[in-house]
């Protein structure tokens, strides 16, 4: 049952999909002929994180943590307790913790033994942050990494990586760009990207909003 | 355990390769697939230690081989099986066979959102006092149990300091065994590169991870 | 580099299947697979380090999914395209393609005979006086090189002893790359194991390995 995580599929792809969906399919008939699944809760569990929970929570809290120098103390002492007052937390966000990125000092974060990510301020975990070559190197090598990301920190810059080994879930706060002065919350958050949350890439530039 | 899901440090996987516009889900069975292993954790009865080591006890070059989602499927049809609420013929027929065996609780649609925000806080109560205190020095232990751990390799044997004291939590190497919570003290310890890999370690880095007090002695 | 071939100390590979009167090549193409490579050491279009080296490259996922000696094809296949023996159309072609490279000389069938019954020795002349002596106690260093090494991540900074002074032999970390031989003296270290794996672990037990003078460190 092998399957690349080279996103060229070819000529295998097909017949691999349908190995899946007839297993998934399986199992869940089963499951629900059982009655140990409710096939309402499945729709509302696959509606919630494709739809509902992503990075724009997170963005909704580097923004404000950006303008409000007292939630961003806040954030960074008791970052579960601060982004509760947004209204997340939960699964994958019971224990959050909140990493400053200054001039000086560049967070990343990997799970090097899963994929244990901050679902509830970022939503799923994209497909390379649980694959093998983030895993293996960010620990090791984390400027390589940033690299494959065309990101190139200065050589004093240090960097810390955070490995998710517990149920402390990690979202890192990158620095507000220059020339934001007077930029409403809404319009900061548009420059929060994902990745920037993760420590594989800045935020957005004023002049990268179109 | 030492298994394929052990990666840090390990070399030849290629370079990191984000997909543009990534959909959340890349096939329509990865999303039962996920939402189906979310479901069954009330009814199944295990805890997420048990899921994440049904999901590292594989050969390693299946691990490896495998997508994301088609390692949870693996996991969640070990797990159902394993506790007898499903049956390899059921499987086969894709449909049940036999009655269902009693359960606690099923999810409803109505306590998705509850549960989702209720998450899963491993944060117990102890009457007993943390070991380390934030600066203290302190080496990884060099264990190698077979069975759930969350000691990577990497860290073992190497010596790092204190940054934090978290709290007391639920320790996964016995709970992903069914031995019970037995929440432990959990530390944030970091450590310099160099003490990780040797001279070729770039000195502009430090790594934590988070560890409980059996995973760690006075350096 | 820490490859997949790095497995000393790995958990979930399954019992060890011996299988009855297993002969000595699974196939046809096994058999040409190791006669080449024999053939080409001969030849010495490359070194043997450097044929180990380009095995061990192989991505983790498709390593541990090759056969042996689908993993000497697939690594023999590489090297014909690094050092210009064949071309990409040339492999796909199952033929040479105009203009042909001939061979200076060709392995011969006494050559091969000559090879199996002298074998290739590595010892070299010695630079220096060896370092150590049998009884000292010596340390693995903690070094993760990412070309290739013969001191397994298992024994990386744990302590052991000389047990035997071996001679001065070619040094595979140098060679690989095309380095040099540049040659270093050759130790059997022993470790305990319960050093190498912990505490827990089995008292009786005691492990060698060859390690050259580079990779340890007197305590």
């Amino acid at each position: 049952m092998a399957h690349d995580h080279d996103h060229h599929h070819d000529h295998d792809h097909g017949s691999e999909l349908s190995e899946m969906q007839l297993r998934t399919r399986a199992l869940e008939t089963i499951l629900l002929e059982k009655g140990y699944i409710d096939p309402a809760a499945i729709d509302v569990l696959i509606e919630t994180y494709e739809k509902k929970i992503g990075p724009r929570n997170g963005a909704q809290v580097v923004a404000k943590a950006w303008v409000d120098p007292i939630f961003r103390k806040w954030l960074f002492e008791d970052g579960t307790a601060a982004i509760a007052t947004l209204d997340f937390g939960g699964r994958s966000g019971n224990h959050l913790v909140a990493l400053e990125n200054t001039p000086s000092v560049h967070n990343m974060v990997v799970c090097t033994l899963c994929s244990c990510y901050p679902w509830a301020v970022l939503g799923l975990p994209p497909l390379w942050y649980k694959s093998a070559p983030y895993r293996s190197r960010t620990v090791a090598d984390p400027r390589s990494v940033l690299r494959d990301f065309g990101l190139e920190l200065p050589k004093d810059t240090e960097i810390r990586v955070w490995d998710s080994t517990a149920e402390l879930r990690y979202m890192v706060v990158p620095m507000r760009p220059p020339g934001t002065d007077g930029w409403s919350k809404e319009k900061l958050a548009e420059l929060v990207t994902r990745d920037s949350m993760i420590g594989t890439g800045l935020a957005k530039q004023p002049r990268d909003l179109k | 355990m030492n298994g394929g899901q052990d990666l840090g440090g390990t070399d030849g996987h290629g370079p990191v390769q984000p997909e543009p516009n990534e959909p959340v889900f890349h096939a329509e069975w990865e999303k039962r697939a996920f939402a189906i292993t979310l479901a069954m954790g009330m009814p199944g009865g295990w805890n997420i230690d048990m899921s994440r080591f049904a999901r590292e006890n594989r050969p390693p070059g299946e691990y490896l081989a495998m997508s994301y989602y088609q390692i949870w499927f693996a996991a969640l049809e070990h797990m159902t099986k394993e506790r007898g609420l499903v049956a390899d013929d059921e499987i086969a027929a894709g449909r049940s066979l036999r009655p269902p065996k009693p359960v606690k609780r099923v999810l409803s649609p109505a306590d998705v959102a509850e549960t989702l925000h209720r998450g899963g806080p491993t944060e117990r109560e102890t009457n007993t006092k943390a070991i380390f205190k934030p600066g203290d020095a302190v080496r990884a232990k060099n264990i190698n149990p077979p069975t759930h751990t969350r000691l990577p390799r990497y860290v073992r044997g190497r010596i790092g300091t204190i940054e934090r004291v978290i709290g007391c939590h639920v320790f996964p190497d016995s709970n992903a065994q069914g031995a019970g919570e037995n929440p432990q003290w959990l530390y944030t310890v970091r450590f310099d590169s160099r003490e990780l890999w040797g001279d070729d370690g770039d000195p502009s880095v430090a790594v934590s991870i988070d560890a409980w007090e059996p995973y760690l002695v006075p350096a | 580099m820490n490859g997949a071939a790095d497995m000393g100390g790995m958990h979930g590979f399954g019992p060890v299947v011996p299988e009855q009167n297993e002969p000595v090549f699974h196939a046809d193409w096994e058999k040409s697979a190791f006669a080449l490579n024999m053939v080409t050491g001969v030849a010495r279009l490359w070194n043997l380090d450097a044929f180990r080296f380009k095995r061990e490259c192989i991505p983790p996922a498709q390593y541990l999914n090759l056969s042996y000696y689908g993993l000497w094809t697939v690594a023999l296949e590489q090297m014909m395209l690094e050092y210009g023996i064949a071309t990409p159309e040339e492999l796909a072609a199952g033929h040479a393609i105009a203009p042909v490279k001939k061979a200076a000389r060709m392995v011969t069938a006494a050559d091969m005979t000559t090879m199996v019954r002298c074998g290739s020795p590595y010892n070299r002349p010695a630079p220096a006086p060896a370092r150590f002596k049998v009884g000292d106690q010596v340390r693995a260093k903690n070094m993760h090189p990412k070309t290739h090494t013969r001191l397994p991540r298992y024994a990386r900074g744990h302590t052991g002893n000389i047990v035997r002074v071996v001679g001065c032999h070619v040094f595979p970390d140098s060679n690989a790359s095309n380095a040099g031989e540049n040659p270093h003296w050759l130790y059997t270290v022993r470790f305990d194991g319960r050093e190498l794996w912990g505490a827990d672990s089995d008292p009786t037990v005691r492990v060698c390995i060859e390690a050259w003078e580079p990779y340890l460190e007197p305590l």
